[in-house]
């Protein structure tokens, strides 16, 4: 048996280079190759009825194409867009209808001349080799040592060595000028627009929410006093400092000894801003107080401080603590003491 | 070929021309060597012409759409056609996006065209990976252009993904926010990669425009440059084909471009731009008047990322909770980062296969027919794992749709997926491999004692058989032609050294070819012939080699 690592390839022998064949075994009595099967002949080629009959069908498949393209102009004048928005679908359908026709009678049209018209004899051609011939690679050899030698490239290493430091160097300017791309980050990732005092609102009016108005179960989409008005930065703004304002009973309520100040009467909030990438976790299920992130299913429980209990989030939700002004109405005690939305780096 | 003439003739217009575009740019010289030019013929290489006219259909429906759309986040009131979104603020690239579907003729429909053909291009473009890789098209001289070809893939999905964004609604904005999310996870860098992407703190006023200016400009231009690259190399490596009788290494068997390839082929595009146009005029895709403008506060159940980002939303979905780092003062994010390496380093394997494969068999050759991949059934069963990996990271990314749908819990949909991302791929690659080496096994039975008829005989002596109808010498053939490896050993190096690589190229080896099936040899042919005792046989193998 063949099959040594370092072998000659046998089945190279029409090309001018053996290459190791490696780990391929060799057989020496290899089943012989009979050659290209014979040539069947269709019935096109046998019939001039049926060729003639195929070249009609290419025509008819051409012409249906001239109706096609007639038909798309047609439309494009004869189904204009009013105010009435079932008149996009019906310009939509039929100039893309017309479109189609004009574009599949080209091309079935084509396709079927080629099948049955034109001569369908395979055809062998021979490859070459992907790798030159030696004389090919000594001159190329040969043009490289001669480009090398009149501009001195290896031997004036001077020049060589500058060269390569001014190569190293020169993208670096042009990397410098994406600098001002964004600016530094600084602290903004920490802080949101909620203050002592802020009143709690409701999305996306900006209507302040009264503690009386939310009721058992209920559930709230808040942003902060003010910001249904801004003009700058509104999404940014909005981006970090959407809540959620549920109440619960009192008792279902499992909190924190240094976090009981922060409801107020079962009313909690909780930053929108999913821990894991960043989605809103919007849905609210009110029997098992679980707050679900729809973009990948994190789970939060309401009752927990919003610990997660499945997905792939790993914090809970920052509590905004919250409390009640003077005109009973929902107000911050103070922006997050954590920072919203997705872990980063410097948190 | 009549229409190539290098002097002038007494011929009609085209002549003239011919004549003219010789003497100007040697027309004459490019069809001579070109005009003949064979290409083999299978329904298997038009998966890359799929992805090559899906690509030009994407520059004219694309261009359209620029001549209308406007990547400006600057806050207006609507005050389109569309009546449920009168007078809602949106940005300006939301508001010409709802203004080229419903107020532009065609405008609906040329924007359809555009997403139903970038679905496709990547579409197209996968599985025509998966053929190339299955059928071992990547091997020798070919490597270099699966790198340009995995390439295309990976640009397919950056200029689909920059071109979602473009619209700035509500479901493409929260694609962003889980972009942001991810890159502000990556160690160091994250948070100045996010303030520079989106120009400051997310969403901003910039990043349309910056999506923009990458979608129509820099992923096209990269994606044109590659996809020349490739073709360049099908000319130069002339096109694979399929093992046969008469295919060899040395040569290439098919049809000649002209006339029967222009005509194929360039009607196969209009076909493919057709069933783009007869899918776009009938079918809606991307429904953005449905979602309304990006507001980082609403989101609807059920988001779904087109097709080809559904793997990296699946295992942003997989991944385990619990496991955050916060170490020195600083937070590594494993939610984020695990799916982010994960994911690079399966690109990275697919991208590095052809060279693992190369190393493995240390098979220098060139090699131009194709294998069916049963005959090689370790690099079929890798394939098949890695299809595996992909294809649960994928439905991932529809968990609570498939909890929805099929009543079932979620959290156990989940689970569920987590198990057949490890389990999975392991089980396809044992059933795969199995699979095919009882297949090359029958190819086997077949050649050696021909089909099984089904029709029983009694012979004059009372003995019954059942006839087996032998193979022609063209089918049998294609069933014979394969190549074949065997494990090699470790063995010491020049300095009498056993390298921790030959160690691990002996064990790759024989993972790949310690089971394996040869090729029927000619004096096992003849051997099994000369067992055959029935005339029934005998009298069947004549008629068939008299055919």
């Amino acid at each position: 048996m063949a099959g040594k690592d370092l072998e000659k390839g046998s089945e190279a022998e029409g090309f001018e280079h053996d290459f190791e064949s490696g780990l391929a075994v060799l057989p020496p009595d290899k089943i012989k190759d009979p050659g290209l099967e014979p040539h069947r002949v269709r019935m096109t080629d046998k019939s001039p009825a049926k060729a003639k009959n195929a070249e009609r069908q290419v025509a008819a498949l051409f012409l249906a194409s001239v109706v096609g393209s007639f038909f798309a102009l047609w439309a494009y004048v004869a189904f204009p867009i009013t105010e009435d928005l079932a008149t996009v679908r019906a310009n939509n359908l039929f100039l893309g209808l017309g479109m189609t026709l004009s574009l599949l009678g080209i091309g079935i049209g084509a396709v079927h001349w080629a099948k049955t018209l034109m001569p369908d004899f395979e055809v062998t051609e021979a490859r070459h080799q992907t790798r030159g011939s030696e004389e090919v690679r000594a001159k190329a050899v040969e043009i490289v040592k001669l480009a090398d030698s009149e501009s001195g490239f290896s031997r004036r290493k001077l020049i060589r060595r500058t060269l390569y430091g001014a190569l190293a160097l020169f993208p670096l300017p042009a990397l410098i000028v994406f600098g001002d791309l964004g600016p530094q980050v600084g602290n903004s990732l920490r802080q949101t627009m909620w203050k002592a005092g802020t009143r709690l609102t409701k999305d996306p009016t900006g209507v302040p929410i009264k503690a009386s108005d939310v009721t058992l179960g209920s559930v709230f989409h808040v942003i902060p006093e003010g910001l249904s008005e801004m003009h700058e930065h509104k999404l940014e703004e909005k981006a970090k400092a959407a809540v959620l304002l549920v109440r619960l009973n009192q008792e279902s309520l499992n909190e924190a000894e240094d976090r009981k100040g922060w409801s107020y009467d079962g009313i909690v909030a909780y930053s929108k801003i999913c821990t894991h990438v960043g989605c809103p976790v919007a849905l609210y299920e009110q029997h098992t107080h679980h707050l679900l992130c729809p973009c990948h299913q994190s789970t939060f429980d309401v009752t927990e401080h919003c610990r997660v209990v499945f997905g792939p989030a790993s914090r809970p939700l920052p509590q905004l603590p919250i409390a009640v002004d003077a005109e009973g109405y929902l107000i911050a005690q103070s922006d997050f003491l954590e920072p919203v939305g997705p872990s980063f780096w410097e948190r | 070929m009549s229409t190539v003439v290098t002097e002038k003739k007494q011929g009609g217009a085209l002549a003239a021309t011919a004549n003219y575009l010789d003497e100007r740019v040697g027309i004459g010289g490019i069809l001579k060597s070109f005009g003949r030019k064979v290409f083999p013929d299978h329904w298997s290489f038009m998966l890359g012409e799929v992805a090559l006219y899906s690509f030009v259909i994407l520059l004219i429906s694309g261009t359209f759409l620029t001549f209308f759309y406007q990547p400006s986040m600057t806050e207006v009131f609507y005050d389109g056609s569309y009546v449920p979104l009168k007078g809602t603020q949106m940005s300006i690239a939301y508001a010409s996006s709802l203004d080229i579907s419903f107020e532009i003729r065609g405008g609906m429909l040329m924007r359809q065209a555009h997403h139903w053909s970038a679905l496709l291009f990547v579409a197209a473009a996968g599985l025509h990976m998966l053929r190339v890789f299955f059928t071992g098209a990547f091997r020798k001289p070919r490597e270099i252009n699966w790198l340009v070809g995995f390439m295309l893939f990976v640009l397919g999905m950056a200029a689909g993904f920059t071109g979602y964004s473009l619209p700035d609604d509500l479901l493409s904005g929260n694609g962003l926010r889980i972009i942001d999310g991810m890159i502000k996870g990556i160690p160091v860098i994250g948070t100045s990669i996010s303030s520079g992407l989106f120009g400051g703190e997310f969403p901003g006023t910039e990043i349309v425009a910056r999506l923009y200016g990458l979608h129509i400009l820099l992923v096209p231009a990269l994606i044109l440059i590659f996809i020349a690259i490739h073709l360049f190399m099908v000319v130069i490596h002339k096109h694979t084909h399929y093992s046969g009788p008469g295919r060899t290494d040395e040569n290439v068997v098919g049809y000649p471009l002209m006339p029967v390839y222009v005509a194929k082929a360039g009607g196969f595009f209009f076909i493919v731009f057709g069933v783009v146009m007869l899918i776009s005029a009938t079918f809606t895709v991307n429904p953005i008047w449905n979602y309304g403008p990006y507001d980082p506060s609403p989101v609807s159940a059920g988001t779904q990322p087109d097709w080809y980002i559904g793997w990296l939303d699946g295992a942003l979905r997989l991944a385990p909770s619990h496991l955050d780092i916060a170490f020195l003062g600083h937070t590594y994010p494993m939610g984020v980062l695990i799916p982010l390496v994960g994911s690079l380093v399966f690109l990275a394997l697919v991208a590095a296969y052809p060279f693992i494969e190369a190393w493995v068999t240390a098979d220098k050759r060139e090699h131009h027919v194709l294998d069916r991949p049963r005959n090689a059934p370790t690099r079929t069963g890798i394939g098949a794992a890695g299809v595996t990996f992909y294809g649960v990271l994928w439905a991932a990314a529809s968990t609570d749709l498939i909890a929805t749908f099929f009543k079932m819990s979620l959290n156990h949909v989940l689970t569920v997926m987590q198990i057949m991302l490890i389990v999975g791929p392991f089980a396809a690659y044992v059933i795969t491999k199995r699979t095919c080496l009882s297949l090359q096994r029958k190819d086997r039975e077949i050649v050696l004692h021909g089909r099984e008829t089904g029709r029983i005989v009694r012979l004059p002596h009372g003995e019954y058989i059942e006839v087996h109808e032998p193979l022609d010498k063209f089918e049998m053939y294609k069933l014979v032609d394969f190549k074949d490896y065997r494990p090699t050993v470790v063995r010491p190096n020049k300095k009498g050294k056993i390298t921790v690589g030959s160690r691990v190229r002996a064990a790759l080896s024989r993972l790949y070819f310690e089971d394996r099936i040869a090729p029927v040899t000619q004096s096992e042919l003849t051997e099994a012939q000369s067992h055959d005792h029935s005339p029934a046989i005998a009298t069947s193998n004549q008629e068939q080699l008299t055919k």
